[in-house]
């Protein structure tokens, strides 16, 4: 299991070439790659800021529990701080499984919560200035999928 | 001791690391020698939502600080 926080740009092709080496016992491999999105122009530059030492480890003690609730063989999770242009990968998340289903369901659970829930502070450099923006609606109602339903009393 | 301001805090503030000597004793008296420097960030670091972290923990309350702690001020956490 790999978490790694870097300012360099990577590649997601080759962290997911890399990823499938050498698994025999491996069903599937889900990956997900996050682009930064332009909005037609609008934002020049997103701004991400991370506290090292707290950031990843928040994000691998989340990873280690989705790895025993998915029953997921390995994981890689990157994340890109710092300033990211439109069109860079932001992030990546790739799971491994015996079978598709958890490593689909691995992968989706792992965005949501790094999505809403991750210790980042974002800020959009636009072209009216910048601001530092929090989840939206959406992103809490993603994450609160995975969440346990409250106890019939 | 060294405090460090993530987010928003670092812009409002004008930094985002710096040391503080003689250390402060505790979470609310480091706050309030903040507050005198800096009237809106003392205010924005009591602000809802805004935890404090000693030594890379999120402490709850007032805390007692040793003299070479580490404080962050994380305002809310916006994920990636």
């Amino acid at each position: 299991m790999t978490v790694r926080l870097q300012t360099e740009p990577f590649d997601p092709g080759a962290e997911l070439s890399a990823f499938c080496q050498d698994r025999r016992e491996t069903g599937g491999v889900v990956s997900f790659t996050g682009l930064v999105r332009g909005e037609a122009g609008a934002v020049e530059m997103l701004e991400l800021d991370a506290y090292p030492g707290f950031t990843d480890r928040a994000i691998a003690e989340e990873a280690e529990a989705a790895a025993a609730r998915f029953a997921l063989q390995d994981l890689l999770i990157i994340h890109r701080v710092g300033h990211i242009a439109p069109g860079e990968a932001v992030v990546f998340v790739a799971c491994a499984a015996a079978h598709r289903r958890e490593a689909f369901e691995g992968a989706d659970f792992l965005m949501d919560y790094l999505k809403s829930r991750a210790p980042f502070w974002k800020k959009s450099h636009e072209r009216g200035g910048a601001r530092w923006i929090e989840p939206t609606a959406r992103d809490y109602q993603d994450a609160a999928r995975w969440d346990a339903p409250e106890e019939a009393r | 001791m060294r405090v460090l301001l993530f987010g928003r805090l670092g812009d409002l503030a004008g930094w985002r690391e710096r040391r503080i000597e003689p250390p402060a004793a505790s979470l609310s008296a480091l706050r309030r020698r903040l507050s005198e420097e800096d009237a809106a960030l003392g205010d924005a670091l009591v602000a809802p939502g805004v935890h404090a972290a000693v030594d890379k923990a999120v402490v709850r309350g007032d805390a007692a600080l040793p003299p070479a702690a580490e404080i962050a001020f994380l305002p809310p956490m916006s994920g990636g």
